[in-house]
């Protein structure tokens, strides 16, 4: 294999000129703890973290796991914010741990706990259980008989301003953010939810969808959307710009008989 | 036990105005301000209905309201009562579907339309609305 020798004089060059590997800082990471079936409120420990400019809260956390303490309960998995699956409290505010980086955060303390308005499983892993039969009582699919390829029909032709109409909200990753910051969903139990609610608006809006008169009927309730009042939290903490807020007034313009 | 578990922040978490923006702000202040008109009118009925009674109880209420004390409240009545009809107004139009933007394709770093620089303005226009209405109103009745 022929190999190229650098003279000397150039690779010295080269060395000052390649960007100085930043030393790692310190940090706190302090986690809330609780295992609901032996206690009602969390207790904090906190873990001196070394990170980087690049390390996200996720990292962080799981290399407390590896190295400091490996009873932390966390769920977690793609790491690319896709899976929606590391929902957290980091510093008071709903996000993705996975999507969070420790520098964004300007603090040399970063809290993390379990999301609230979803029940406690254990330490900073909840039960989406809720959400999730939500989600399904939207009827989260196109609804139409005719849906099927059959021999001799074609596909449903969509037009690139019918997709744009629903194209953001499906990029929900039910990660559960929204309902997270959602205030009624603070002190309402039944209430849908952002979530459940721009998931019954991305397929109203679909104009291959048949099922809009269904969908409109269960969100037209005492705990439906009429329990929205505009404060767009949900929108505001969305890390995949599904913008809920907006779908659940356009929804509303629709029960109002503003939309088409 | 069963809401705690749930970790529901409650009225403490609805009440917080501090970490979800400008919109979550003017929720706050509607609420605020709605809860203090219905305080309002509460005091002013049964204000009134002391004319039952008399002028002489019917005088005797009135001059409370003639007190520095009384002004104030009758100003930021006032501050409450514009705030709440120009974001009453926003929240109204928007809640119809309309003045929200529209849905499109979502680009890093996925800002929400629906809190757009023109929900923003409506929020601060009822603001401004609401001071020069205070500014006035305090300028009619410690002018006197």
């Amino acid at each position: 294999m022929a190999t190229v020798e650098v003279p000397k004089e150039e690779k010295d060059a080269h060395a000052a000129s390649a960007p100085q590997q930043s030393e790692p800082k310190t940090i706190t990471l302090r986690i809330a703890r609780i295992n609901p079936s032996e206690q009602h409120e969390p207790k904090f420990e906190e873990f001196k973290i070394p990170v980087q400019k690049w390390t996200t809260v996720l990292e962080a956390i799981l290399f407390v796991k590896q190295n400091l303490d490996h009873s932390v309960a966390v769920r977690y998995s793609c790491r690319q914010a896709s899976c929606g699956s590391c929902g957290m409290k980091i510093n008071g505010k709903p996000r993705l741990a996975c999507y969070t980086k420790i520098s964004e955060l300007d603090s040399p303390v970063i809290t993390v706990e379990p999301m609230n308005n979803f029940p406690i499983i254990r330490d900073l892993a909840v039960d989406f259980k809720q959400m999730f039969a939500t989600h399904k009582r939207m009827k989260p699919f196109v609804i139409n008989e005719e849906s099927e390829v059959k021999p001799g029909t074609k596909e449903f032709v969509q037009k690139p301003e019918d997709l744009e109409k629903f194209l953001q909200f499906s990029y929900c990753i039910k990660c559960g953010l929204c309902n997270s910051a959602c205030p009624t969903m603070s002190t309402d139990k039944s209430f849908i939810g952002p979530q459940g609610l721009a998931q019954a608006y991305r397929y109203t809006a679909d104009n291959r969808d048949k099922g809009k008169n269904e969908r409109l009927k269960i969100v037209d309730e005492s705990h439906g959307i009429w329990r929205c009042h505009f404060a767009g939290s949900c929108s505001y903490v969305c890390p995949k710009g599904v913008d809920p807020a907006m779908a659940i007034q356009l929804l509303r313009g629709y029960l109002l008989g503003f939309g088409k | 036990m069963a809401e705690r578990l749930s970790n529901r922040e409650g009225i403490k978490g609805m009440a917080n105005p501090t970490r979800y923006g400008m919109l979550r702000v003017a929720y706050w202040l509607q609420r605020l301000s709605g809860l203090g008109l219905l305080a309002y009118l509460i005091g002013h009925i049964y204000e009134t209905s002391t004319i039952l009674n008399g002028k002489a109880a019917w005088d005797n209420m009135l001059s409370l309201t003639e007190t520095p004390g009384g002004h104030i409240v009758l100003v930021i009545v006032i501050g409450m009562c514009v705030f709440h009809t120009g974001n009453g107004i926003r929240v109204m139009i928007s809640e119809g579907g309309k003045g929200i933007g529209r849905p499109g394709q979502p680009e890093y770093p996925y800002k929400a339309v629906s809190l757009s620089s023109k929900q923003r303005l409506c929020i601060w226009v009822s603001i401004a609305l609401a001071a020069l209405a205070m500014m006035y109103g305090a300028g009619v009745l410690f002018g006197n």
